[in-house]
C-alpha cells in the first residue's frame, strides 16, 4: 500500500508540474506586452522597458519558465495587474463563498440524489425510477446560469424567499452572508444531483443483484436493513468516485452561478479577469484550481482503502 | 416501429436505436430544430436584425409569436438565425476534438514509449474544470466563432484521446492485429484499418455527447460575456442580453434557454440510444 501511495504521489507531482507549465503557455500565449498592460496606456515606452527588465521579462524563454515554476512551488503565483497585489492574496480573499457555494452544492446533491438514485434501483422499472432517469437528464441538459436566473426571478424577486443577489455588506455575519449562497447552492446542486443520481442508480443496481444481497434476504433479513447496511456499504465506492468527479462540475458551475448571483468569489474573479485581460490572476485560478482538483482525486482514490478492505493495491 | 428485425436474425443499429421511444422522439426533435435553423432564412418571419422602437420588449402573442426584445427585434427570428450558431459551434467542436483526441489516442495507445508522456498531458489537461480553461483560451484566442470551436476542441480533445487510447490498447493485443502485423501490414495501415474501424463506437457515442456539452458550454462562455461577439446572437448571447430585463420581459431568457435545454437533452438521449444500439453489452440502465 506504502508504495501504491507513493506512485500515486509521484504522478500527482507529475500532473501538478504539466498544469503550471500549461498554465504558464497559456498565458505566454496571451497577446500584449505584459509590462505596457501592468503600467496603462498613459506609460512611455522606456518606462515599459524598464518593468520589463524588472519582471525578468526580457530574459530566454526557458529562463522565464524555470523563474516561473520555483516562484509556483514557493506559493507565489505573480502579481495582480488590477489589484497591484500578489495572485494569491487576491485569491485567497475570494475563496471563501466559492468554498461554500462548491461545499453546499454538493451537500444539497448528496441529500437528494443519493436517495432518491438508491430508492430507483430498489424498484428498478417503476413510475419513479423512470421519473428519476428522466428528471436527472433533464437537470443535467439545462444550462444552469439560465435555472438560476429563473429561480432568482420567481423565487428570490417575486415570492422573496431568497436573497435575490449578493453576499451581504461589509459588516454581514457569517451566517447572514452563508444567507446568501442559499439558492445558488441550489441551482448548483441541481446539476451535480444528476451525476451523483446516476452513479447511484447503476452502483447500487450491480450490489442489489449480487450473491451476498440474495443470501442477506433468504436469511430474513429486512429489505431496509438490506439495502442499506449491506448493499449501500459497498456502493460506497463509486458513489465517492462520483464526488471527486463532481469537483470540476462544482467549480464550472460556480464560476457562472457566482456571476448570476453577483458573489464576489473565485468564479466571478476569473471572469472579471478576462474582461481586464488580468493575465496572472487567470493564470494563478487555474493553476490553484487544477492543483487542487488532483489533489481531491488523490483523497478520493486513498479513500477506497478505508472505505473497502477488500481493495487492494 | 419504422425498423424491426427480421425473424431469427440479429436486430440491425437502427432497430435497436429507434426501438427505444425515447431516442426516437429525441432524434425527431432534434432533426426539426436543425431543419428549422438550417431553413431559417425561409422559415422565420421577419430580419433577425430588424429594430422596431414600437415592438420594444412586446410579450408574445399573434405580431410577435415569441415576443420582441429590447430593440424590437422579433425573437423567434433571432432564435432560429442564434441556432445555427449554436449548432454550428456544438457540430465544429465534436467534429474538432474527435480528429485531435484520436490522434493523441491511438499514438499514445499504439506506441508505447509515447503513451506515458501523453496519458500524463491528457490527465494535466482534465484537471482543469471546462469552463475556466475555455475562459483562459478565448481570453487569450480572442472571441470569435472560429475561435471558441478551436477553445472549446482543446478542452473536450482528452476526453476523446482517453477513451481512444484505452480501446487502442485492447484491440493492438488482438490475434486479427497480430495477424496483420506478421502479414507485414504497416503501421499506419494497421491503426487506421484494423484498430480505428473497431473502436469507432465509442468514439461516436463520446463525440455525441460533446456535442452537447459543447453547447452547453458555448453558452456558458456566451452568458459571461467571454464568448462570441455579442453582435453575432446565439441561444447563450440571447440569454445574456435578456438578462438585464428579467423582472419585465422573462420571455427572453426563457426561449432560449428552453431551445438550449431541449437540444443537449436529445443530443444525451441520441448518445445514450447510440451506446446501447452499437453495443448492448454497454448498456448499463443509466
Amino acid at each position: 500500500m506504502t508504495r501504491y501511495v507513493l506512485k500515486r504521489l509521484v504522478g500527482m507531482l507529475v500532473v501538478i508540474f504539466l498544469v503550471l507549465t500549461i498554465a504558464f503557455v497559456i498565458v505566454r500565449l496571451a497577446p500584449g506586452d505584459p509590462a505596457a498592460l501592468m503600467l496603462g496606456p498613459e506609460a512611455t515606452p522606456e518606462e515599459a522597458a524598464e518593468l520589463r527588465t524588472q519582471l525578468g521579462l526580457d530574459r530566454p524563454i526557458a529562463v522565464q519558465y524555470f523563474a516561473f515554476v520555483s516562484r509556483a512551488v514557493q506559493g507565489d503565483l505573480g502579481t495582480s495587474l488590477f489589484f497591484r497585489q500578489p495572485v494569491t492574496e487576491v485569491l485567497a480573499g475570494r475563496a471563501e463563498p466559492t468554498i461554500f457555494l462548491s461545499l453546499f452544492s454538493l451537500l444539497f446533491a448528496l441529500i437528494i440524489a443519493t436517495p432518491i438514485g438508491i430508492y430507483a434501483a430498489y424498484r428498478r422499472g417503476s413510475f419513479l425510477d423512470q421519473a428519476a432517469i428522466t428528471t436527472a437528464m433533464l437537470a443535467a441538459s439545462v444550462p444552469s446560469f439560465w435555472t438560476g436566473l429563473m429561480f432568482q426571478r420567481y423565487l428570490a424577486t417575486d415570492l422573496g424567499w431568497f436573497p435575490a443577489s449578493g453576499y451581504g455588506g461589509p459588516d454581514a455575519s457569517f451566517l447572514d452572508r452563508m444567507g446568501y449562497l442559499i439558492l445558488p447552492s441550489i441551482v448548483l446542486g441541481i446539476v451535480n444531483s444528476a451525476l451523483i443520481l446516476r452513479f447511484t442508480r447503476a452502483s447500487m443496481l450491480d450490489i442489489l443483484g449480487e450473491d451476498y444481497v440474495r443470501t442477506a434476504r433468504s436469511k430474513g433479513m429486512g429489505e431496509a436493513r438490506v439495502v442499506l447496511r449491506h448493499a449501500l456499504k459497498n456502493a460506497a465506492i463509486p458513489i465517492i468516485t462520483v464526488v471527486g468527479l463532481t469537483f470540476a462540475l462544482l467549480v464550472s458551475g460556480a464560476v457562472v452561478t457566482e456571476r448570476v448571483f453577483n458573489i464576489p468569489g473565485m468564479g466571478n474573479l476569473v471572469v472579471s479577469a478576462v474582461l481586464r485581460r488580468d493575465y496572472p490572476v487567470i493564470q494563478g485560478t487555474l493553476i490553484v484550481v487544477a492543483t487542487v482538483y488532483v489533489l481531491i482525486n488523490l483523497i478520493t482514490d486513498l479513500l477506497y482503502l478505508l472505505v473497502d478492505k477488500r481493495v487492494k493495491y | 416501429m419504422a425498423a424491426t428485425a427480421s425473424a431469427g436474425s440479429e436486430p440491425t443499429f437502427w432497430a435497436l436505436l429507434l426501438s427505444r421511444r425515447a431516442v426516437l422522439v429525441a432524434l425527431l426533435v432534434f432533426v426539426v430544430i436543425v431543419a428549422l435553423c438550417v431553413l431559417a432564412p425561409l422559415v422565420a418571419p421577419a430580419d433577425p436584425a430588424k429594430m422596431s422602437v414600437r415592438a420594444r420588449l412586446t410579450a408574445p402573442g399573434a405580431d410577435y409569436l415569441l415576443g420582441a426584445d429590447a430593440f424590437g427585434r422579433d425573437v423567434f427570428s433571432r432564435l432560429l438565425y442564434a441556432g445555427r450558431v449554436s449548432l454550428t459551434i456544438g457540430l465544429g467542436v465534436a467534429a474538432l476534438s474527435s480528429v485531435a483526441g484520436i490522434a493523441i489516442g491511438l499514438l499514445a495507445g499504439f506506441f508505447r514509449r509515447l503513451d506515458a508522456p501523453m496519458s500524463r498531458l491528457v490527465d494535466a489537461m482534465m484537471a482543469f474544470p471546462d469552463i475556466l480553461l475555455a475562459i483562459a483560451l478565448v481570453s487569450i484566442l480572442g472571441g470569435s466563432i472560429v475561435n471558441v470551436i478551436i477553445a472549446l476542441s482543446i478542452v473536450y480533445t482528452p476526453r476523446i484521446a482517453r477513451i481512444v487510447r484505452a480501446s487502442t490498447l485492447v484491440i493492438r493485443e488482438l490475434p486479427y492485429v497480430e495477424a496483420a502485423v506478421a502479414l507485414g501490414s504497416s503501421t499506419v495501415t494497421i491503426m487506421f484499418t484494423h484498430v480505428l474501424r473497431n473502436i469507432l463506437s465509442p468514439i461516436i457515442v463520446q463525440a455525441t455527447f460533446i456535442f452537447a456539452y459543447a453547447m452547453l458550454a458555448e453558452a456558458g462562455l456566451s452568458f459571461l460575456g467571454v464568448g462570441i461577439d455579442p453582435s453575432t446572437p446565439s441561444w447563450g448571447t440571447m440569454i445574456n442580453e435578456g438578462r438585464q430585463y428579467l423582472d419585465q420581459a422573462a420571455f427572453l431568457i426563457v426561449f432560449p434557454g428552453l431551445a438550449i435545454s431541449i437540444s443537449v437533452l436529445a443530443l444525451q438521449l441520441i448518445g445514450d440510444g447510440f451506446r446501447d444500439a452499437m453495443d448492448p453489452r454497454l448498456a448499463k440502465d443509466l
